[in-house]
């Protein structure tokens, strides 16, 4: 996971940062980034499995370009701290990481893998649609980019979870248990790091709160209006930060990082 | 290249020639320019500074054109070249060249639809038309296809399957 920015600019963005200020800065692209490779793995596992070929192809584009906004996020912590994309990918163990639960959550059937898509497509594209306005210029150049990229994957994934919704009754029952299961993980999204308030204040990265407002603007007509869908219930508050992981994230990470553990020195892969 | 030429001073626009012949790797219809993935270009002495913008983040072909770009200034005879990237302003299908966009429909693959006014978030597919028979009567069998930047459609009307580039 390497790449270029523009140092210079960086660095002369980064002398605006108080030391607690980029602390939390760091802790929050972690996170950011940690979401999106989690939740690309788990994409990538259809490859090879998904229903039908175009959407082994579709599922394999929107991991990649998962991973690519992850890039994106751990070049911007790259600049701050120097730390090693890859190290940071490959050489955790799952107390370390940050992702969300819900993204570690195994992949299920079709309707989970891509009801989940949805939930996580449109809060991301909101998001990114709110950093955009960053006062830290790195983030909004990083969050322009990405959220052009993110159109593409919520237009798929909100036609997948209305035909299946609207679909057969079996297909319906799948994308309701699906739901049920995946609401309560939601909250957890607009869960703010520690600190963020901070960066909140200096305008660096959106309030969850709002993004959390607009989200539900979009999502709720969606699954209750379009796609006929009941929600389980208002969402659950967080008990658990995200430091807390379900059993499911180390088996996943020994998958992932299998190779890279084996062959720490590699540099041809 | 001739010694004379290279102790002509080299210009930015002899740069830009050069990086006019750079195909896209997985679109060779199309070189790096015509993409407007190349945003400047810096000439200073004996170093050439290149500034390109990635059209996908998520792109696995950017290290090669990352390499291409490099090794077609040094082909000029430049001994320094440094290729850079930069994520400003995003880069936008508007700025794929009228001529490169006719290559584009000629190799198959409709061309992208006017992107700039279209809302980021939007759950609604751009107008696509069928790059052979010119239809609207299309149909999109795939949302992804082949690289990141493009779908997979059919024509109702000629019946032919085509690619078609996204509006980013």
């Amino acid at each position: 996971m390497t790449g270029s920015g523009q140092p210079s600019a960086v660095s002369r963005q980064q002398e605006m940062l108080t030391p607690e200020l980029q602390a939390v800065l760091i802790r929050k692209l972690t996170a950011l980034a940690d979401d999106e490779i989690i939740l690309a793995h788990r994409d990538g596992e259809w490859t090879g499995h998904a229903p039908i070929l175009e959407e082994d192809i579709a599922l394999a584009n929107i991991a990649q370009d998962e991973l690519g906004h992850a890039t994106l996020y751990l070049d911007l912590r790259r600049a701050l701290d120097g730390s090693d994309s890859d190290r940071l990918a490959f050489f955790r163990d799952a107390g370390e990481f940050t992702n969300v639960r819900l993204v570690e959550l195994p992949k299920g059937d079709w309707a989970f893998t891509m009801l989940r898509q949805f939930l996580f497509d449109a809060y991301e594209a909101l998001w990114l649609d709110a950093a955009r306005g960053s006062t830290y210029a790195p983030l909004a150049e990083v969050a322009a980019k990405a959220v052009r990229e993110e159109r593409f994957h919520l237009q798929h994934t909100a036609l997948w979870v209305e035909r299946l919704a609207l679909g057969t009754e079996e297909s319906r029952r799948r994308t309701q248990n699906a739901l049920n299961e995946l609401w309560p993980h939601v909250a957890q999204l607009f869960d703010p790091v520690l600190g963020e308030a901070e960066l909140v204040a200096a305008g660096i990265v959106p309030d969850l709160g709002e993004v959390r407002v607009r989200w539900e603007g979009f999502v709720v007509p969606h699954l209750t209006g379009k796609c006929g869908l009941l929600l389980p219930m208002t969402l659950a508050e967080v008990a658990e930060g995200r430091d807390v992981h379900t059993e499911h994230l180390a088996p996943l990470l020994a998958e992932m990082q299998g190779v890279a553990r084996q062959h720490a020195n590699a540099e041809v892969w | 290249m001739e010694r004379s030429a290279i102790s002509r001073q080299l210009s930015a626009d002899d740069v830009w020639a050069a990086l006019a012949h750079v195909p896209d790797p997985e679109i060779p219809v199309v070189s790096v320019t015509d993409m407007g993935m190349v945003r400047d270009v810096a000439v200073d002495g004996g170093r050439v500074t290149v500034t390109f913008t990635p059209t996908f983040s998520g792109c696995p072909a950017l290290h090669v054109i990352r390499e291409s770009i490099g090794e077609a200034v040094r082909a000029l005879g430049v001994p320094d070249v440094e290729v850079r990237s930069t994520l400003t302003p995003p880069w936008t299908t508007d700025w794929i060249q009228p001529d490169a966009r006719e290559r584009l429909r000629q190799y198959g693959i409709a061309p992208p639809a006017p992107a700039g006014d279209t809302p980021l978030i939007t759950l609604d597919p751009e107008p696509t038309r069928c790059p052979r028979c010119g239809s609207l009567n299309v149909r999109m069998t795939a949302s992804f296809g082949p690289t990141l930047c493009k779908r997979l459609y059919v024509c109702e009307s000629c019946k032919e399957p085509f690619e078609g580039f996204k509006s980013v």
